[in-house]
């Protein structure tokens, strides 16, 4: 199935695909034929994935040193103004809702994750990208151009300040539209730990029709992408507040104990 | 013990480049400096087409073997050896690092770490590049030797005529680049 062929698929085409492999995938684990794996990388309905995804499954490896630990991010190299993309033009305030968004980047101990980058990038509130291929005919906001990055801090925590993004269409299959999301860039303290990810907004609509959500076949784990909504975070006359912490893992309990099944 | 469970990963998506991008972040020494080499090379997709929009990272040792510690990898003063390098893949699928050829750690056969993200592709990938003038080293490295011929060229850089270091990736199919999980 192509993106760019005249045929798209609809929507409720899509839908049944999703329940479909997702059930395949749920039958094969409890059939021994599968591992369990947060995020399937072989999952047609995200039409993209067709010619990107390894037929083969990765190779069980020992870890060497220089992977089991990370890059250094000096908090020098980051100036705070990064963590708020609400003010970073003198021509005045982005349209959209204000919101923080603040949480903390663990290790699967329960461990902060101290001094590492978090990077952020994000569509405006009426769902555009800044980037120059983004074709969807929503407004440019020429006060937002939706990145930032933050090092976090003793405790692991990273806070931004910025506006809700909007959801927007894509080309995937008709009538397609992405959940609000924000677009996250993790260092761990291993470099096995490296994450990339999209947090998401409590209670979208959207999320049974996308097929990038839906790649991730658990809805337990799915659901640990979506923010919560902290009133006590939210500040009087100001702006929302969204809670989300980020759990980077591995090398172990990345993968279920078959692990002697690698030639 | 209960371990927290991990969240999981998504695409990189389509718009990465303006929100994972800095000033030379492909520029782990600078170019033509004592010691630097040029890693590059091209990212293939199932069909063999270019994939012109990937972001890989590198991140090795020094050439000494040392694991490197220094923070500086976005605000990159010209010296400090970082260990640590972004790209993204242009139009033509095309990738290139400056850097230095890591030495061995514990007496290992030296590699690059890699991560791949692009879009289309749901989660972080990570492979190894290994040197093409260890030889010795590879026959035992305990990864390498699991590998039929095929696979293990998939992870060695092969040396150029003006001494550079290739090295193309293969998402899917023939040649599929060997991955690994940890
Ligand atoms: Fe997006």
């Amino acid at each position: 199935m192509s993106t760019t062929g005249e045929s798209l698929s609809t929507q409720d085409e899509v839908t049944a695909e999703i329940g479909a492999v997702q059930q395949r995938y749920r039958d094969d684990v409890a059939a021994g034929r599968q591992h369990t794996v947060d995020t399937l990388l072989d999952f047609p309905p995200y039409r993209s994935s067709e010619l990107r995804h390894p037929t083969k499954d990765p190779h069980l490896v020992d870890p060497e040193t220089i992977e089991l630990v990370s890059p250094a991010f000096g908090h020098w190299e980051v100036a705070p103004i990064e963590a708020d993309l609400t003010n970073r033009h003198v021509g005045g305030e982005p349209q959209g809702q204000r919101m923080v968004v603040t949480g903390r980047v663990l290790d699967g101990n329960g461990r902060p994750v101290r001094h590492q980058l978090v990077e952020l990038w994000q569509a405006n509130a009426g769902g555009r990208y800044i980037h120059q291929r983004d074709r969807h005919p929503a407004p440019l906001d020429p006060n937002f151009t939706g990145a930032g990055r933050v090092i976090t801090d003793d405790e692991g925590r990273y806070r931004f300040t910025t506006i809700k993004p909007g959801a927007y269409p894509w080309r995937n299959h008709l009538n397609a539209w992405r959940p609000a999301h924000i677009h996250f860039s993790i260092f761990g303290n291993a470099f096995t730990q490296r994450l990339v990810t999209q947090m998401y907004f409590p209670d979208d609509p959207l999320f049974a029709l996308d097929p990038i959500y839906q790649s991730i076949p658990d809805q337990k784990a799915r659901d640990r992408l979506i923010a919560t909504y902290d009133h006590e975070l939210t500040t009087p006359e100001w702006a929302l507040g969204f809670r989300w912490d980020i759990v980077v893992d591995g090398p172990q309990a990345t993968w279920f104990e078959q692990d002697g099944d690698q030639a | 013990m209960s371990r927290l469970p991990r969240t999981p990963g998504q695409t990189v998506g389509p718009f990465f480049h303006y929100g994972t991008e800095w000033p030379r972040m492909n520029e782990v020494v600078a170019p033509f400096s004592p010691g630097s080499v040029l890693l590059e090379g091209v990212v293939y997709d199932g069909a063999g087409e270019p994939v012109p929009d990937v972001m890989l990272e590198i991140w090795s040792a020094d050439s000494d073997g040392t694991i490197p510690t220094a923070p500086g990898v976005i605000g990159r003063d010209g010296h400090t050896f970082t260990g640590f390098g972004r790209a993204h893949t242009r139009p033509d699928g095309h990738y290139e690092f400056w850097t230095r050829e890591p030495g061995p750690v514990d007496e290992r056969a030296p590699f690059y770490s890699m991560a791949v993200f692009a879009r289309g592709l749901l989660d972080v990938l990570h492979t190894r590049v290994y040197l093409p003038d260890d030889a010795g080293l590879h026959t035992s490295d305990p990864f390498l030797a699991k590998l039929t011929d095929e696979e293990r060229a998939t992870v060695i850089a092969t040396r150029t005529a003006e001494g550079s270091l290739r090295h193309d990736l293969r998402l899917q199919g023939d040649g599929e680049t060997v991955f690994i999980r940890f």
